[in-house]
């Protein structure tokens, strides 16, 4: 079975980009563009591994993060970030509410895939 | 699937709607009352566009853009956490900012590199504003943040080769999980996993065996034995997201030594652990059938931008034609079932007026999917405003007003280049300069402001400027000068305005760079004339000049008055006409053999014989049964159009001509009406024209033509 | 579109056969979308004689062409009970006044025999070859070029 992911960005391109990627590479991809519509696809759609960006509007990467380990969605699904950043502050702040890997955007296909099965349940 | 290729322009396209909310936070910047007190959602909302930007373009190698962003992002960073304070030095520099990157963004658009010296000014105008030394440093810490951008964490992978020949050292790393570390979606099989790409791993599982039910941290923690050539700080990243839910310890050995027995269980396969003993914290999620395609309803969580669909634009013109056609056939229809009268009765005639207001309905709906918001034009005049400034180099301030309401598209398109000249003149003509605007007791700044609105069915665009106003006397001794009006002409002052409009005029006593550039107001007003609008002035001397410009809100229909001409039926703009009159014989003079002019109200209007310039009949004698419709053209210039009769006054769907035929002289377009034959819409422009080349000439010489 | 075009010389395409007033012509079917019965027309000012006006199909807006005066085999006089060859050639929809359509044949390249040449009158400019059948000589219309310079003879009219 496929593995579901879910990638959420608030800019199409990152989205239509991650989708391509993935859709390519054998995963289901899911995608919302805010934290909110993130929080909504989790439930709806019960990922198996989240991509989210930081810089959101709505809700952002962190609330999005929170959101899901706050147990909001009652899953305990792994959490991969993908930012432009890679301030130590920003990703002390994301691991601390429970993201559990980050990704320095632009990414590339190999990077991306492999971060992605490194954190699958599967 | 999209391909890379159409992505790309998903991102170009993206770039624009992220350049004008990164344009919008601007314009709302600069209003702010308090620079110390700025709203931090404007703040947000540009960093993300900026953000965006950046990061797109970095996934297409952008890396003019990426940089660019970067330098911008940073900087409006500082403004985030309040390192830096606004003022108007740093909006305007914002400004340019934004400018330049919208630029960086068409360039980029056409794969052309920009001029590298440019970039390099540009990225250092902004690091200049920064606050912090370390960004100060200027362009050479942009090659960090470019290599920055290459993976940090998780960038080990999966196809690492193994490393065979390990001379390196043997780290012993215990591994006690907490119930967290399941919790935030880690995997202890999968850091091992990911620990093996370093080198020969081997992994021991420690269970408790008087682990206590009711205990609520997992009962269950590792040894393992990494021999590796990799340093500690490679093992370390491994753990860097996972660090905090579980106790690790790392400790190194020599490499020689061999590793100590294993406790309890012991597992040679570096990448599995026994199954049983996985916590039951961590839920397994295989298994669950996901759909991928999510409904694309979504509950509101907070406000929501507003969802919006692309659609290809021959699609919707395709359904505007279509739903012309509908509206065409309810007429026809409702036509010929009260034509045959006491068919159906009083249900059928209500029927067909419900059926009458859907098709407006539809027909109200489907333009509206054409309209656009004038937002984006507005964006874009800011900035011709800002350039203009700063040519003239005077102090500007730009407002808008009504930037929501909504044009049809192609006519914001065709608005771009009249609004550009008529903006370039109310800041290079119309205002006066800083020192003139003092003695004058007026604040230095002058202010341009652009509205629009809608009224009464069309589109009101005004540019009004508190400039001095219209120089009148300068305006008319120029016109003179040029032979433009006869040196005894009386004018009233709006008639002196209207010169202006005039082909070839040109008041600016220094010839600028800027409004100059071959084009005047004459090409403004035709532009306008040709999308079916009108462009008035209005001046006030000493406080300013207002140029209103009124349209239809869509090209697809015209508002027309429908005559009978010589047997033919035509549809005239109803925007052009000024009125109708039935004359009296007293009014008409003739002159010469053939020409005609009424007076109305102490000016002589030329006669135009409508039926003469599209040859279809003798011209006949008008002055008893006839009707005079009474036009202006773009000029100002009034004329009396002869018809037979006045049938209708209703909107009419445009049909093109162009498109199966070829232009036809004096018409403008088609159109089809309610009894579904094709009546021709005039093109009084082209008719006035004709009669203004050669006023002398006789209203034959159209004959002639033909 | 042209048949001149067509790579194999004994490829078979259609033809559409027609009157005007006694003469027999063809043109190609694929250029045809329908033929209609004759529907008052609006006169187009300044057109060309043979230009009889527009007509509404449908909604759009279709100039009709007499075939017989575009041809120099004089002005058709019985329109109401001629009929129109709606054609659409290069994206334009353009009406043909004809006295008849009688048939539609198969023919390949071979069959068609080139234009004498009788000097250059205006009825067989459009004409690019001739087909001889049983009892009637067919001429072949180059109606491509017959529509393309229906707005340029405006002007020389």
């Amino acid at each position: 079975m496929s593995l579901s992911i879910l990638a959420v960005d608030d800019s199409r391109t990152m989205r239509d980009l991650l989708r391509l990627t993935l859709e390519e590479a054998g995963f289901l991809v899911t995608t919302a563009e805010d934290g909110a519509d993130g929080v909504d696809k989790v439930i709806e759609n019960k990922p198996d591994v989240i991509i989210t960006d930081i810089n959101m509007p709505v809700m952002d990467g962190f609330g999005l993060i929170e959101a899901v380990r706050n147990g909001v969605c009652g899953t305990s699904v792994p959490i991969l970030v993908l930012s432009t950043e890679s301030s130590p502050e920003l990703k002390d702040r994301a691991r601390n509410i429970g993201a559990t890997g980050w990704i320095v955007k632009p990414f590339n296909d190999t990077t991306l895939i492999s971060a992605i099965r490194r954190v699958a349940r599967v | 699937m999209a391909s890379l290729i159409e992505l790309r322009q998903v991102f170009f396209q993206e770039c624009e709607e992220q350049l004008e909310d990164l344009t919008d936070g601007l314009t709302a910047l600069e209003g702010s009352e308090d620079f110390s007190n700025l709203d931090p959602e404007i703040i947000n909302r540009m960093f993300r566009a900026v953000h965006s930007v950046k990061g797109g373009a970095a996934s297409f190698s952008l890396d003019a853009i990426t940089q660019f962003a970067h330098a911008y992002e940073s900087i409006l960073d500082e403004l985030r956490s309040g390192k830096l304070t606004l003022n108007q030095k740093i909006i305007n520099t914002f400004f340019t900012s934004a400018d330049y990157l919208t630029d960086l963004v068409s360039l980029g658009a056409e794969n052309v590199e920009p001029i590298a010296a440019e970039l390099e000014s540009k990225i250092k105008d902004l690091s200049a504003l920064s606050g912090s030394m370390k960004f100060g440093a200027g362009v050479s810490e942009e090659d960090d943040c470019i290599a920055a951008f290459t993976p940090l964490a998780l960038s080990g992978e999966m196809q690492f080769p193994p490393v065979e020949d390990v001379n390196g050292s043997v780290f012993e790393i215990y591994f006690k999980p907490t119930l967290d570390l399941y919790a935030n979606g880690h995997e202890p099989v999968q850091i091992f996993r990911e620990l093996s790409t370093l080198g020969v791993l081997e992994v021991q599982c420690k269970f408790d065996r008087d682990f206590k039910w009711d205990q609520a941290e997992p009962a269950i923690e590792w040894h393992l034995v990494l021999s590796t050539n990799q340093s500690e700080s490679e093992i370390l990243e491994i753990f860097e997201f996972s660090e905090p839910y579980a106790k690790i310890e790392i400790s190194s050995k020599v490499a020689d030594i061999t590793v100590s027995a294993p406790i309890e269980s012991v597992s040679k396969h570096p990448a599995s652990t026994p199954t049983m003993e996985k916590p039951n914290a961590a839920p397994d999620p295989a298994g669950e059938v996901h759909s991928a395609e999510p409904s694309a309803i979504r509950s509101a969580i907070s406000a929501a931008p507003k969802a919006t669909v692309r659609v290809d634009l021959d699609l919707v013109d395709e359904l505007i034609n279509l739903v012309g056609e509908l509206v065409i056939t309810q007429s026809v229809m409702t036509q010929s079932i009260t034509e045959q009268d006491g068919i159906g009765g009083r249900q059928l005639s209500t029927t067909l007026e419900d059926f009458k207001s859907l098709t407006r309905t539809i027909q109200e709906g489907v333009m509206a999917i054409r309209a656009q918001s004038v937002k984006p034009l507005f964006q874009r005049m800011a900035r011709i405003v800002r350039e203009t400034a700063q040519i003239a180099g005077k102090e500007v301030r730009f407002a808008t007003e009504g930037e929501d309401t909504e044009v049809d598209r192609t006519v914001i398109e065709r608005l771009v280049d009249p609004l550009t000249h008529i903006l370039r003149n109310a800041v290079d003509h119309g205002l006066e300069d800083a020192a003139l605007r003092s003695q004058a007791g007026k604040d230095r700044i002058g202010t341009v402001t652009l509205s629009a609105a809608h009224r009464s069915g069309r589109v009101v665009i005004e540019v009004i400027d508190d400039g001095g106003g219209v120089q009148r006397e300068k305006v008319l001794s120029s016109a003179i000068e040029k032979g433009l009006v006869p040196q005894t002409a009386q004018l009233s002052d709006s008639d002196i305005d209207r010169l202006l409009f005039l082909p070839g005029f040109s008041t600016a006593a220094s010839v600028t760079n800027l409004s100059g550039r071959g084009v005047g107001m004459d090409v403004v007003n035709s532009e306008i004339r040709r999308l079916g609008g009108r462009v008035a002035i209005i001046s006030h001397p000493g406080s300013g000049t207002t140029i209103s410009i009124s349209l239809p809100l869509t090209l697809a229909v015209l508002d027309g008055m429908v005559v009978d001409v010589a047997d033919e039926t035509m549809v005239v703009p109803i925007s052009a006409i000024v009125e109708t009159i039935r004359p009296d014989t007293s009014q008409i003079h003739q002159i010469g053999p053939a020409a005609r002019m009424i007076a109305v109200r102490e000016k002589m209007v030329p006669i135009i014989e409508l039926g003469a310039v599209f040859g279809c009949a003798p011209i006949k004698n008008h002055t008893n049964d006839g009707i005079l419709v009474i036009v202006e053209d773009d000029k100002g210039e009034h004329f009396a159009l002869a018809v037979d009769k006045i049938r209708d006054q209703r909107q009419v769907v445009i049909k093109s001509l162009e498109s199966n035929y070829g232009h036809v002289p004096f018409v403008a377009a088609a159109t089809i009406l309610g009894d579904g034959q094709i009546a021709l819409i005039v093109d009084l422009d082209e008719i006035t024209h004709q009669v203004s080349v050669d006023q002398s000439r006789s209203i034959q010489s159209i004959e002639a033509i033909a | 579109m042209k048949i001149e075009d067509d790579s194999s010389n004994s490829e078979k395409f259609e033809l559409i056969t027609f009157s005007i007033g006694s003469q027999d012509f063809c043109m190609d079917i694929i250029l045809v979308r329908e033929i209609r019965g004759w529907t008052n027309v609006t006169m187009l000012p300044h057109a060309p004689k043979d230009v009889l006006g527009v007509m509404n199909l449908r909604g759009a807006v279709v100039p009709i062409v007499d075939l017989s005066a575009r041809l120099g085999l004089g002005v058709c006089e019985s329109k109401e009970r001629d009929v129109i060859i709606i054609t659409l050639i290069e994206k334009k929809i353009v009406g043909f006044l004809v006295t008849a359509v009688s048939d539609i044949i198969e023919l390949s390249q071979t069959d068609i025999q080139p234009m004498p040449q009788m000097g250059g009158k205006k009825e067989n400019q459009f004409v690019k070859g001739i087909y001889i059948s049983d009892n009637k000589t067919l001429r072949v219309l180059d109606i491509a070029s017959l529509a393309a310079s229906m707005t340029t003879a405006q002007e020389s009219v």
